[in-house]
């Protein structure tokens, strides 16, 4: 038979170990119940037997013939403690000689006192028959006592018992019900904090998992942590695969784009020099896509799991406008960074760079030759500010709305080389930075994007 | 400039060398790591453009060992990964600069300009001519004691006439030279910049002159 594997195991250790203890517990009841019962029945019997011997011993052979003294106490140690109601019957060579002469008697008996449970008087009673024999002038004679004894008490104690045991069954069965759910409990937990060890990491944190977990669990923990080295490998190769294809194909792309270049210089007709620079057009917008595209992909899996690193914003910056300086310095761009305040945030550094970088790299791209882009770090309302002003088109008003959707560009932007996925790189990023940014235009003309990052 | 090209595509090798000697720099060509050292051995380079992905080792080990030597010549990577772990761990090894293939030249030229610029710091690298002084990394100009700050087009337009004065340059060249391809500018603009700069060399006894038909040419009155 296959094991039921599916289901909680919690519940069904739970169930296994409260029906094991719902036996016990019946057990137990039956158990004390029957015993008591026994005790009850044999301490009665006892009392029974002793009354019947006492009577029995009573009787003396005078003169050939029985004679009988009754001792009170035989019968009054019967009724006199309990309220059970008392009878006696005896009988010489079965004829009857005193007592109640119905009280139903016992067959076959002998000197060791024998008992039975009858009824009487319409009561439930327990008889204990003995006899002995005599000598006697007539010869042997057979002297028979029958001592009996309502069986009301009796069946009360053995109620009482019974409730007793009832209770202790009970009791025992709450008690380990709570042992039960403790021990599940127990014997699940280190799964639990196993889960969520591992429930809790990153996509990228794969190293093994070195929390200590009980015996039992040792070869769950390493097939996950060989799992993890593979994945890990697997990952790696895929990340040297992605690095390998894209440098396959950016180096050709390079080739072109070089020799593209030799032959705009060497190329004298206006109209063959326009079809070179649109060939050398259209490999910067492939080449920009694909680096864009990784980048996205980049910022979706670290934005998944962010980290929290301290980043001086003031520093950031400059050294973002110092790597742009030679872009800017084609355009003839003057970029003015001003930070006024040291800002520090929290937050992943490569993110945040790249989100910066991209607002100054369309800045540089769509600015005008010869003006000026004015970068201004701030305080203010409790947030950092990066606002980035420049004097190039601007953004159309119809249009704002969407540009940072995916492969959105502005329609004055579709002579600049562009890949539609910059501002929404940017957006992704500010957003998992609990950030935001927002888009408008100069009075003076030009664009305004404004970054503010919770401090 | 003397550049020492590292890469080992022969295509891309090739064509990058041509490109670069279109603008008068020299380009020696190293295909791996091995014949690099022995070029950096022998003779010296103001620039190192190194490729990352080469037959006998990673760019990185060059880049490691090239810092602890005693050669301080500036390295730029020409990488064609893009990843930013990548970028990042490449400045880190002490590359001064790096881009991704495809480059634009324009860019790699400005490149060149910005880490020479950072790399000689304070120290003035000034080249004469007639009664003028010309700091291209600064950008300064100095004209009988007076100093003038000059913009980007006009210091690479003076530069290239400094590095060749005598020589004429047609506008179309000069055309090539100061704007990268995607910039729609005509030959009035190459006018406009020589415009400018006849205008700050005014009281020197230097002068930009009209060779008619062919261009321009840098004199000493």
């Amino acid at each position: 038979m296959r094991p039921n594997v599916k289901g909680s195991i919690r519940q069904r250790l739970l169930f296994m170990l409260l029906l094991s203890t719902a036996a016990i517990a019946i057990l137990l009841y039956v158990v004390v119940q029957s015993v008591a019962e026994q005790i009850t029945q044999e301490s009665q019997d006892n009392i029974l037997a002793a009354s019947a011997i006492s009577i029995l011993d009573s009787a003396r052979v005078i003169d050939g013939e029985i004679s009988i003294d009754l001792p009170y106490s035989s019968l009054s140690m019967l009724d006199s403690v309990t309220d059970e109601r008392a009878f006696y019957a005896i009988h010489l060579n079965d004829e009857f000689l005193s007592g109640y002469a119905d009280l139903p008697r016992i067959k076959n008996l002998s000197d060791i006192p024998t008992f039975q449970s009858s009824a009487y008087l319409g009561e439930d009673i327990r008889i204990a028959s003995t006899r002995r024999s005599y000598s006697t002038l007539e010869g042997q004679a057979f002297l028979e006592v029958s001592v009996a004894q309502t069986l009301t008490g009796l069946n009360q104690s053995i109620s009482r018992v019974s409730r007793l045991s009832l209770a202790i069954g009970f009791g025992f069965f709450l008690v380990s019900m709570i042992v039960a759910l403790l021990i599940a409990q127990s014997t699940i937990r280190p799964l639990h904090s196993l889960t969520e060890a591992v429930s809790r990491r990153g996509p990228s944190d794969l190293r093994p998992v070195t929390a200590p977990v009980p015996t039992e669990m040792t070869p769950l923990v390493a097939s996950l942590n060989s799992l993890m080295i593979r994945l890990q490998n697997s990952l790696s190769r895929s990340e040297d695969f992605i690095a390998e294809a894209a440098h396959r194909v950016r180096t050709p792309m390079a080739i072109v784009r070089t020799q593209a270049e030799v032959t705009l210089r060497r190329v004298e007709k206006e109209e063959n020099r326009q079809t070179v620079r649109e060939m050398i057009r259209a490999i910067d917008e492939s080449s920009r896509t694909a680096g864009q595209l990784l980048d996205y992909a980049m910022v979706s899996f670290r934005t998944d799991d962010l980290a929290k690193e301290i980043i001086q914003l003031d520093a950031l910056l400059a050294e973002i406008v110092d790597r742009l300086a030679p872009l800017s310095e084609l355009r003839d761009v003057t970029i003015t960074l001003n930070t006024p305040e040291k800002l520090k945030i929290v937050g992943d550094q490569i993110l945040v760079q790249n989100a910066i970088q991209n607002v100054l790299d369309n800045a540089i791209k769509y600015s005008d030759v010869d003006t000026e882009i004015s970068i201004l770090l701030i305080c203010k309302n409790d947030k950092a500010n990066i606002i980035v002003k420049d004097r190039g088109y601007g953004f159309d008003n119809a249009e704002m709305r969407d540009l940072l959707k995916r492969f959105k560009r502005g329609q004055n932007a579709q002579q600049v080389i562009g890949s539609g996925l910059g501002l929404t790189i940017v957006d992704d990023i500010m957003g998992a930075h609990g950030g935001a940014i927002s888009l408008s235009n100069n009075q003076e003309g030009g664009a305004c994007v404004h970054l503010s990052f919770p401090l | 400039m003397r550049f020492l090209l590292i890469e080992d595509n022969e295509l891309l090798a090739n064509a990058v060398t041509e490109r670069l000697s279109l603008d008068g720099h020299i380009i020696d060509h190293a295909n791996d790591l091995s014949t690099a050292w022995d070029y950096t051995a022998t003779s010296s380079y103001d620039m190192i453009l190194l490729d990352i992905m080469l037959p006998d080792g990673d760019g990185r080990k060059f880049l490691e060992q090239h810092r602890m030597g005693k050669s301080r010549t500036p390295i730029i990577v020409l990488t064609a990964r893009s990843e930013v772990s990548d970028r990042v761990g490449i400045l880190d090894l002490g590359a001064d600069d790096y881009m991704i293939k495809p480059i634009d030249f324009s860019e790699l030229e400005a490149r060149c300009r910005a880490v020479l610029r950072r790399r000689a710091g304070a120290a003035r690298n000034t080249m004469s001519f007639g009664d003028i002084e010309f700091d291209a990394l600064a950008g300064t100009l100095k004209i009988n004691d007076n100093e003038i700050k000059l913009r980007t087009k006009e210091l690479r337009l003076l530069e290239i006439f400094v590095n060749a004065p005598q020589q004429i340059f047609a506008k179309s060249h000069l055309l090539n030279r100061l704007f990268p391809f995607d910039v729609e500018a005509s030959e009035n603009a190459i006018e406009v910049y020589v415009g400018r700069l006849r205008k700050h060399l005014g009281d020197s006894n230097v002068s930009i002159t009209t060779v008619r038909g062919l261009g321009y040419k840098l004199e000493c009155v």
